[in-house]
């Protein structure tokens, strides 16, 4: 940390008949610090204000809520862990929904986080122009948004869906497949598009962070005594970006634990027999259709300790890389 | 291989075939990521005909741009004149990008150059916020905007994007590597803080600028205001386009045309950018 920018102490000004021992108290030290800074809160105010207003008070407003009953019309009225043993032992559907929410975190957020690693990794290999390229076709599927609607046409149920019209041909299905309303096809599905989706940011910052990896640090390890290109990657490259691929795990392991819209756009809502129900789409069930905002509020607890806690849990197995 | 040369060259220690086996991988997944780009481009140009031929095609036989055409006949005929939900995108999305680059820029700058009360805290506390998604606070929030009386007018979508947490940290680690002596030496020059942020912070940090800038478009170009926007004179793009796209078999060549048009915007805009952007996240790592 820097210490620039601070304005010239002024010298502890003792106030008539008060002891010296008093300025010097922590609460004094701070605020003088508070005061010689303020030109940082200042500049802070008007972004932190609005941070604390939609992001730190409903956070906090959803832990409250979730230990009432509220409707929207009525006050909110007190009823302890009631939402949360109805969450855990009533609700068969929120079952099915974290069955697949953790499914899909287990398949897509590993997976995800390697493909982006690794593509990032070859990729960085390449010559400029064909890198510049690559990184394009990687990244378009996260940022070219209208996308739900091109999978619908691949997994239209019709013999004119790509997916069905190519299999037909193929001679491998005799009738249409209706891929988005069989239960047993919608998770798979589901995941690869989902997967498709997932070399976003997460990928950049890992392309990123394998372009500031030494270069000499390589040489080094050849004289070290590094083979092959395997443990060049565990002892030089991976340790060098431990940083980025802390940012990277962040990354993957909230959208994979949010996934929702893919589910909703292809599956429907609801999904045939909740085939494709997870955690957000329950939450959205119960906040914007049954006004149940308790209820609700319950779940986006239930996920955001299930985030934060996977996230704790990953940055410690992370800092063991290269060891 | 052609590619493999230069890299067997730069460093000793590679084997052929790992190289060869590699590239394999690559082009296949790359070709199973745009595939569904390919299709959508080509879709766009497609005759009536050609969209229900059975077996479906990929590539367009006989492109035409009728498709494009008829969207404009349609956009002619609703009831909200087009250009509105044009004007209601670019009005969302330009001030949110707007203003979410200069409240977070402000707010980075203190954060990663200077040491006060609270500042760890405050980090740590963003750093946090990256670990959820607005689905978490959809309900609150919900309440907290019609307290505030912003229920149905732009500023339900464009308030909350202005305080972006992503955006905040990816421009708080690339202003720690400003060097120190620059800011000093406009402290000695008689500069106050707010002339050290505008005139020697913020010109040095124009990637992070133009990564934010991407981000936060990327993330408004894409809103419909679902659940906070409900008169039609300000709903989206992207709203009026799920109209067209999901309004029936008639319009499935002009839906195509709708998806060509609004994802070639962001993507457009991230070929230009690149090379900023990847600037910006070599400074994005979390630092234990």
């Amino acid at each position: 940390m820097s210490t620039i920018g601070t304005p010239s102490q002024p010298s502890v000004t003792v106030a008539a008949g008060k002891p010296a021992v008093e300025t010097t108290s922590w609460w004094a030290i701070k605020w003088k610090e508070i005061k010689a800074r303020k030109h940082s809160y200042i500049l802070m105010s008007p972004y932190m204000l609005l941070f604390a207003v939609f992001t730190v008070l409903p956070v906090i407003m959803s832990v409250i809520i979730s230990f009432t009953y509220f409707n929207m019309l009525e006050f909110p009225r007190f009823i302890g862990w009631q939402n949360y043993s109805r969450l855990f032992l009533e609700d068969d559907v929120f079952l099915v929904a974290i069955k697949n929410t953790i499914l899909f975190a287990v398949i897509t957020g590993p997976l995800s986080y390697m493909a982006c690693f690794v593509f990032a990794w070859i990729i960085n290999d390449l010559r400029p122009k064909l890198r510049a390229f690559m990184t394009l076709i990687f990244y378009a599927p996260s940022i070219s948004g209208n996308v739900y609607f091109l999978w619908q046409m691949i997994f239209s149920g019709d013999r004119y869906g790509i997916a069905n019209g190519f299999l037909i041909k193929m001679g491998v299905l005799l009738d249409p497949i209706q891929w988005l309303k069989t239960e047993q096809y919608i998770m798979p599905i589901i995941i690869l598009v989902q997967l498709w989706l997932s070399l976003g940011t997460g990928f950049l910052a890992f392309i990123a962070g394998l372009q500031t990896v030494d270069k000499t640090l390589y040489e080094a390890g050849a004289v070290d005594g590094i083979k092959n290109r395997w443990q060049e990657l565990w002892y030089i490259t991976l340790p060098s970006m431990k940083p980025q691929l802390m940012f990277g795990a962040v990354i993957q392991i909230t959208s994979s634990l949010a996934i929702a819209d893919v589910s909703i756009y292809l599956a429907g809502f609801p999904s045939v027999n909740y085939a494709a129900e997870t955690i957000v789409t329950h939450l959205i069930d119960f906040g914007t259709i049954r006004f149940e905002m308790g209820y609700a509020s319950a779940i986006a607890t239930v996920l955001f300790t299930l985030m934060v806690g996977t996230n704790l849990v990953v940055q410690r197995l992370l800092r063991r890389v290269g060891e | 291989m052609r590619l493999a040369l230069p890299i067997r060259k730069r460093r000793v220690n590679r084997s052929f075939s790992g190289t060869f086996w590699m590239f394999v991988l690559l082009a296949a997944v790359a070709a199973f990521m745009a595939l569904p780009l390919v299709y959508a481009i080509n879709a766009a140009f497609k005759p009536l005909d050609e969209i229900f031929l059975f077996p479906p095609t990929l590539f367009v036989r006989h492109p035409t741009t009728s498709n494009f055409i008829d969207l404009m006949t349609l956009l002619g005929q609703s009831w909200v004149p087009f250009s509105r939900y044009i004007f209601n995108t670019f009005f969302i999305t330009g001030m949110g990008v707007v203003g979410h680059v200069l409240l977070a820029s402000a707010a980075a700058y203190p954060l990663a150059k200077h040491k006060f009360p609270g500042s760890k805290i405050i980090f740590t506390v963003v750093v946090l916020s990256l670990m959820f998604t607005p689905q978490v606070t959809a309900i609150p929030n919900y309440m907290v905007m019609s307290w505030i009386g912003l229920i149905d007018t732009y500023w339900a979508v464009i308030v909350p994007a202005f305080a972006f947490s992503l955006g905040l940290y990816l421009m708080k680690q690339f202003m720690e590597q400003i060097p120190d002596a620059l800011l000093e030496s406009a402290k000695i020059d008689g500069a106050n803080e707010y002339r050290i942020f505008w005139q020697i912070v913020m010109p040095n940090v124009k990637p992070a600028w133009l990564t934010l800038v991407i981000l936060l478009f990327q993330m408004l170009w894409g809103t419909d205001g679902n659940g906070f926007i409900y008169s039609e004179q300000l709903k989206t793009l992207h709203y009026a386009s799920n109209q067209i796209i999901f309004g029936g078999i008639a319009r499935a060549g002009v839906g195509s045309a709708v998806a060509l048009i609004l994802m070639s915007v962001p993507i457009a805009l991230f070929v230009f950018s690149q090379s900023r952007i990847i600037e910006t996240m070599t400074t994005s790592g979390m630092k234990d």
